[in-house]
């Protein structure tokens, strides 16, 4: 654990308790984050990025959560801080924004009193200094006619400029750490594409650290400097965005990455899906968690789960057994594809992958296809 | 694959013009309004001014409008012109008494447009402390959980349990000055627990809503966020709500006043002219009917503007 490390997180569970039995949603985290750099939070929905992130915020507010571990920030750790002692670093230390821009703005209320009374508040301005603080921010969010937009209601603005409110208050108060969860999920693409433009440009004004949470690789490919990719809680594979994307070396990161489909992919090429669906956690499966989806799985992924163990490059880790490339994981496919494996087929293209498991493709069609 | 959408090109796009969206946001609230929900705001409006104009008649007014004294037995010898009074007992409508007169000749109409002040404070009394008491226990309750809700909760319920009627019975002749005030008082504080139901079921579902999260998220103080982010939101579920409770509070004090256990006599009120009429319903029904009518169309037009809130209120809910 450097010294310069912002945000420290060490061994970070958070469980809820249901009626069907208790839900480890986030499960043994381990992360750091230099002051200024982005970490990219990569999985599928139920994967455990948000929970992660609320986590570390202290917003889980469900009843029946219970978060263990620890979370450094600046030194100071956050699980044990009351309420009260969180709210003073709430807005002005860190600061959320959320997936959904239609739902995290009050409905019934302007724009322009949503922003000014926060910063007012915390800021102690009067309320003149407040209003033109608010008009620079949404400018600063390029919004235009800022002072018009002071007067409109939520619904009165796209999605797109109301996910631009949402990040002008949360930059209100100059946060030093910025957790964006799935910003642009709810956005289309065009718009999502100005908006992480935005978020970049503002972090770098500002030299803030973000946690930018995503279940689209594509997303933060580009716009971050390390990628932790989280699989049933847990964090399957972190390395440096550039080292992640040169050689994965966990089955799942390449099965993300494979879903995503190319624009240079012939015609008709069949979209490629990862078999079955992510676990139930309440039961989680013995062994690794994605062993039941995994082209590669070999009987050890059925009975051992696997740890985080640092690769080759520096700063990449990785939980596996039989990493992508290497001669074992070689071996396992060419058994699996022998043995009939569907998620094997699957990944091969030898199949049609669905929720439930896999159809075998016809020869016929599938030769037509290509 | 773009042939089998040949048409969605050509199909014109409806663009607002300027003057459309003004007019939309200045009268649509109106002119979208069903014309049963018109006629009830009308209605609503009359009673109100009607029992305004009243009360004031005199000290305000100086008798601008042709009102007759509620309380002046029209058949009585006046001593100033030393004549009796040209009018009957049980009148039908004329141009003199509209709505005819009463048993002992009073002008029904008169009497009418009086007792509808007794309903409009009666009403607004409750509402009051329904919205305000109620609303802030119930957004309070909701936002806040753990202990304090169970205890608040159980308070609530065990008021809720008591038939209120009988308790206003059981209060009304312990108190033997029965004044509008009081009678207020009692009915206000009586529907405060329905009252803090509605708002604390809409503040649990706001307070789970993200907005809350998010405004949490930047270091809003909790007292803040009771009262910018749930309050306003709880607001026009509960005013709706106050319009259906505010109909049955005139029914209630209706029932009230036709036992004989509302405001004092002489001063008139729709349940105790329905009380005196009763005893001359096989010579006169008309008596009956006119305060009864009154009360009916009351109550219809309260629950028909209170719909009418309440389904605005849940569309602009579901379209955010």
């Amino acid at each position: 654990m450097a010294s310069n490390d912002l945000l420290t997180v060490q061994h970070l569970s958070t469980t809820f308790e249901t009626p069907a039995g208790s839900v480890k949603a986030v499960d043994d985290v381990s992360l750091s984050l230099k002051a200024g750099s982005t970490m990219g939070l990569v999985g599928e929905s139920g994967s455990g990025k948000t929970v992660l992130s609320r986590s570390i915020m202290r917003l889980i507010t469900a009843g029946g959560a219970t978060t263990t571990g620890s979370v450094l920030y600046r030194g100071e750790e956050l699980l044990t801080k009351s309420s009260k002692e969180m709210q003073a670093l709430w807005g002005a230390e860190m600061a959320m924004v959320f997936q959904d821009p239609m739902t995290s703005l009050n409905p019934v209320v302007r724009i322009g009193r949503q922003m000014i009374e926060h910063v007012q508040h915390h800021l102690g301005l009067s309320k003149a200094d407040a209003v033109d603080a608010a008009v620079s921010l949404l400018r600063s969010a390029q919004i235009p006619e800022a002072e018009a937009r002071l007067q409109a209601y939520p619904h009165e603005l796209s999605g797109g400029m109301r996910q631009r409110v949402c990040i002008a208050i949360a930059l209100a108060c100059g946060p030093n750490m910025l957790f964006a969860d799935e910003p642009t999920t709810a956005l289309d693409v065009t718009v999502q594409h100005q908006i992480l433009n935005l978020l970049a440009e503002q972090q770098r004004e500002r030299n803030m650290t973000m946690i930018l949470v995503t279940h689209d690789l594509g997303v933060v490919a580009g716009r971050t400097d390390e990628i932790a990719v989280m699989y049933a809680g847990r964090i399957v594979e972190k390395a440096p965005t550039d080292t992640l994307f040169a050689s994965m070396r966990h089955p799942y990161t390449e099965a993300l990455l494979r879903a995503i489909p190319k624009i240079d992919d012939p015609k008709q090429t069949k979209l490629s899906a990862i078999i079955g669906r992510p676990p139930d956690l309440i039961n989680p499966p013995s062994g690794c968690a994605f062993s039941p989806r995994c082209p590669y799985v070999q009987p050890k992924c059925r009975e051992e789960a696997p740890t985080l163990t640092p690769g080759e490059s520096a700063g990449h880790e990785f939980a596996c057994w039989n990493p992508v490339g290497s001669p074992e994981a070689e071996q396992a496919w060419q058994q699996n594809l022998e043995g009939g494996l569907l998620q094997t087929l699957a990944a091969a293209g030898k199949a049609t992958a669905t929720e439930e498991g896999a159809t075998p493709v016809p020869v016929a069609a599938n030769e037509a296809a290509q | 694959m773009s042939d089998a959408f040949p048409q969605l090109e050509t199909i014109p796009i409806p663009v607002a013009t300027a003057t459309e969206e003004v007019s939309a946001s200045r009268f649509g609230w109106f002119r979208d309004m069903p014309i049963l929900v018109k006629l009830s705001t009308g209605w609503l409006f009359l009673v109100v001014f009607g029992a305004i104009y009243a009360k004031l008649d005199e000290s305000v007014f100086g008798g601008a409008l042709p009102l007759q004294d509620p309380n002046l037995q029209t058949n009585n010898f006046n001593a100033e012109t030393g004549e009796f009074g040209t009018g009957e007992p049980l009148e039908g409508p004329s141009a003199s008494h509209w709505l005819g007169t009463d048993a002992i000749a009073r002008d029904t109409f008169a009497r009418l447009v009086h007792g509808a002040w007794v309903s409009l404070i009666v009403a607004s009394v409750s509402a009051t402390f329904g919205v305000v008491v109620g609303g802030l226990v119930g957004s309070l309750v909701g936002f806040v959980r753990g202990r304090f809700e169970t205890v608040a909760m159980a308070v609530i319920d065990v008021i809720l349990a008591f038939p209120a009627l009988v308790l206003l019975l059981a209060l009304v002749s312990i108190f033997e000055v029965r004044s509008l005030g009081l009678i207020s008082f009692v009915i206000g504080v009586l529907s405060i627990p329905a009252y803090t139901r509605v708002a604390r079921a809409n503040s649990l579902a706001i307070s789970n809503r993200e907005f809350v999260l998010a405004a949490q998220a930047i270091g809003t103080r909790r007292r803040q966020i009771l009262f910018r982010e749930i309050i306003p939101n709880v607001l026009p579920t509960l005013l709706a709500y106050a319009m259906v409770a505010a109909a049955f509070v005139v029914v209630v004090e209706g029932t009230l006043s036709f036992l004989g256990l509302s405001v004092q006599l002489p001063q008139s009120t729709w349940g105790n002219m329905i009380n005196q009429a009763r005893r001359d319903l096989k010579v006169d029904i008309s008596q009956v009917v006119w305060p009864s009518l009154a009360l009916t169309l009351t109550v219809l037009a309260l629950n028909q503007v209170g719909d009418y809130f309440q389904r605005r209120g849940a569309v602009r809910q579901s379209s955010l």
